[in-house]
């Protein structure tokens, strides 16, 4: 059974424009999505700035508000403040952010930063708290003297490992991580995903991985989402996407990642080429007159692609 | 064979130091690179690395009551270090032509895009007012803006960052500069823009057929668009050579590792690659021996140098140390002793032009 699910999730914000400064028109920052997260699973969102990625997983976590749509979190929909309350919704789910420093308070010491979730959420006593905050710094690999220090006496991979250490400390389900690695260097990014996945097999955690990066979400997620304008263009398992794409945008996007393979690299800028020249052709067919992104179809039992044709029976 | 006059920056034991305190501690150590016309030179390193404060000792940036710039940078019959402040801008701009990351902190909000790039023709040449206008329309569409007579009236707020950028490199090779440096262009961009970005970047080069230095921390851009590449650690260069040679036989500890450490297709549920420890501080930079001695502790001793050199591992790839011969990562078995001394290893004698033999890289 899924762990979360998402239903024709909407989230819309008013233009004001004129005399009156009137709502005129909405910006379709997310515009009817649909996928559930599976327990002890990363689901992974992918999408360039501004595809509605990470008002995704605001909308989540409850620090956007919903126009209209569901989550659906243990059978009840928590975008009504009633239920989050009720089944301590806040509790459960947590969330990384992309900056480290300026998620963490700089006037506060690592043990109170990561001490605040468990503040607003147990009843623990002072030792039990501090007993409880070491455990925390161990699970991230940190010294135990980084209870006293601040912020910034850390390097960006020990400061994102604290924000993990955070976002455990409440024991959550669900963990939103949103770009938690793209700021960091690659050798600290290993790090900081090797934590992320131990941490999962360990309490069983699921993680809405949001990346623009596809080579990290391929490494990471089994399941996943490609988003644009603020709708899917496909979903599917890794096989499906990364083997089998079927938009055009999602093509686009795999051919822009640049490969670590230099003898391949004229073949590689061909194929690139290709993908764009079809991409600015065929753009029309594979988004409606107004540039939405049409309803997913099913390709197969896993994979589900924004295709026009598959409806009327042809194929692209 | 190459000619000498392709030779276009031959940088000789730079030292760049900045001042902590009372001391002042080497950002680049020891640095020793060439430029040739008609090719991308790509630095790469992780932050701490050294590899922006390379690009700025170049084009001269650094406030020189906290800096300390030692070494040559020879530019056709000029020593950029040291070049008194007239001359250097006459230079900058003109000879060489500066990309930065961030193109919406690199462009002024308050003049429009026509105006600025307008600028440095204003600057270096005699133009008027006329040609000037002929001029950064021509760059305005060799950069790919499709409606350049519109966006040369607009403002830099008014563009999207790839837009912002492709002004930011107009403005770069608007005097036509035999040398471009490019510091981590296409970090702030998405990835569809970033390939349009590297394929502009190569298109200029091959128009204007002039040296590029691409700074950068993504190895898959550096694949992708470079010719030769310099990887950096701690200030030092540790290896370089050709992208072919330095991506297909990586030899050096630090790229094998570096390579290693990507997530990559061919090992999906693996833990990644970590090395060990951290990327030391300013501060904290030892001074003597093999830099990354200490994040490979499994290797022993003696197979770093004492004071590590350049060795020649294969026509035109240099290696830092001799720590690469017996070099393995710690699930692997170590090489044998007859391995060892097999290892490809040349006397340093490093040539700046092709065959043409001009510096010895070794201490001695």
């Amino acid at each position: 059974m899924a762990l979360i699910e998402i239903r024709n999730l909407k989230i819309h914000y008013p233009i004001r424009s004129g005399f009156w400064n009137r709502v005129t028109d909405h910006v379709l920052a997310v515009d009817g999505v649909n996928f559930d997260i599976e327990e002890g699973e990363t689901y992974g969102l992918i999408g360039e700035s501004g595809s509605g990625k990470s008002t995704i997983g605001k909308a989540i976590v409850g620090l956007e508000p919903v126009t209209s749509g569901q989550i659906i979190y243990k059978g009840k929909d928590i975008t009504k403040a009633k239920n989050r309350k009720a089944l301590q919704y806040n509790k459960d789910v947590q969330m990384i952010f992309q900056d480290s420093l300026s998620s963490l308070n700089p006037r506060k010491r690592i043990e109170d930063i990561i001490a605040e979730p468990i503040r607003n959420f147990q009843r623990l006593s002072a030792t039990e708290e501090r007993k409880r905050v070491q455990e925390l710094l161990d699970i991230v690999g940190m010294p135990s003297d980084a209870l006293y220090k601040y912020p910034h006496e850390f390097s960006g991979g020990q400061r994102q490992r604290i924000g993990v250490a955070r976002a455990v400390a409440t024991n959550p389900k669900l963990i939103v991580a949103d770009e938690p690695v793209s700021a960091l260097d690659l050798s600290v990014q290993a790090q900081v995903l090797n934590f992320m996945k131990r941490i999962q097999e360990q309490y069983n955690i699921s993680y809405l991985f949001i990346s623009h990066d596809l080579g990290v979400v391929k490494h990471m997620c089994r399941a996943m989402a490609i988003m644009h304008r603020g709708r899917f263009v496909e979903i599917g398992t890794r096989e499906d996407i990364y083997t089998d794409p079927k938009h055009i945008y999602t093509k686009r996007l795999l051919a822009a990642i640049p490969e670590v393979k230099p003898g391949d690299r004229d073949a590689h800028v061909a194929h690139r080429k290709a993908i764009e020249k079809e991409f600015t052709e065929e753009e029309n067919r594979y988004y409606d007159k107004n540039g939405r992104v049409y309803d997913l179809q099913r390709v197969s039992d896993t994979h589900q692609a924004a295709l026009p044709e598959l409806a009327d029976g042809g194929e692209a | 064979m190459d000619k000498p006059e392709d030779l276009l920056l031959d940088i000789q034991h730079l030292h760049t130091a900045f001042r902590v305190g009372d001391d002042f501690y080497d950002a680049v150590d020891d640095v020793s690179l060439t430029l040739k016309r008609d090719e991308i030179l790509a630095i790469v390193g992780e932050s701490g690395s050294g590899k922006s404060t390379l690009a700025t000792s170049i084009i001269g940036l650094h406030n020189p009551m906290n800096t300390k710039v030692t070494g040559d940078i020879l530019y056709s019959d000029l020593n950029l270090v040291g070049l008194n402040e007239p001359i250097y801008n006459r230079l900058r701009g003109n000879d060489i032509g500066m990309i930065f990351q961030d193109p919406l902190a690199a462009l002024n909000p308050l003049m429009r895009i026509g105006d600025q790039i307008a600028e440095t023709l204003l600057y270096h040449t005699k133009m008027t007012k006329e040609e000037r206008d002929k001029r950064v329309l021509e760059l305005l569409g060799q950069v790919g803006i499709p409606n350049p007579e519109r966006t040369f009236r607009q403002y830099p707020h008014e563009l999207s960052g790839g837009m912002r950028q492709r002004v930011v490199i107009a403005i770069a090779i608007a005097c036509k500069p035999p040398i471009i440096i490019a510091d981590e262009p296409t970090t702030a961009l998405d990835v569809t823009i970033q390939a349009q970005i590297l394929d502009l970047l190569r298109q200029i080069q091959s128009e204007t057929h002039s040296g590029i230095i691409l700074i950068t921390h993504d190895l898959g851009v550096v694949a992708e668009t470079a010719d030769r590449v310099a990887v950096m650690y701690a200030g030092q260069i540790v290896e370089k050579g050709s992208v072919k040679d330095v991506f297909e036989h990586p030899t050096h500890p630090y790229t094998r590792s570096l390579l290693r450490s990507m997530p990559q297709a061919d090992s999906d549920d693996d833990e990644l690659h970590v090395i060990q420890g951290v990327v030391p501080s300013l501060k904290n930079m030892q001074i003597e021996g093999c830099r990354f001695a200490e994040r490979i502790p499994w290797i022993p001793d003696s197979a770093h140098e004492a004071k590590p050199t350049m060795h020649e591992v294969g026509p035109d790839h240099f290696v830092q140390c001799t720590c690469y011969k017996s070099f393995h990562f710690e699930d692997e078995p170590a090489p044998t002793a007859e391995q060892i001394a097999a290892a490809p290893d040349k006397p340093a004698v490093e040539t700046a032009v092709g065959g043409a033999g001009v510096t010895d890289d070794s201490e001695d």
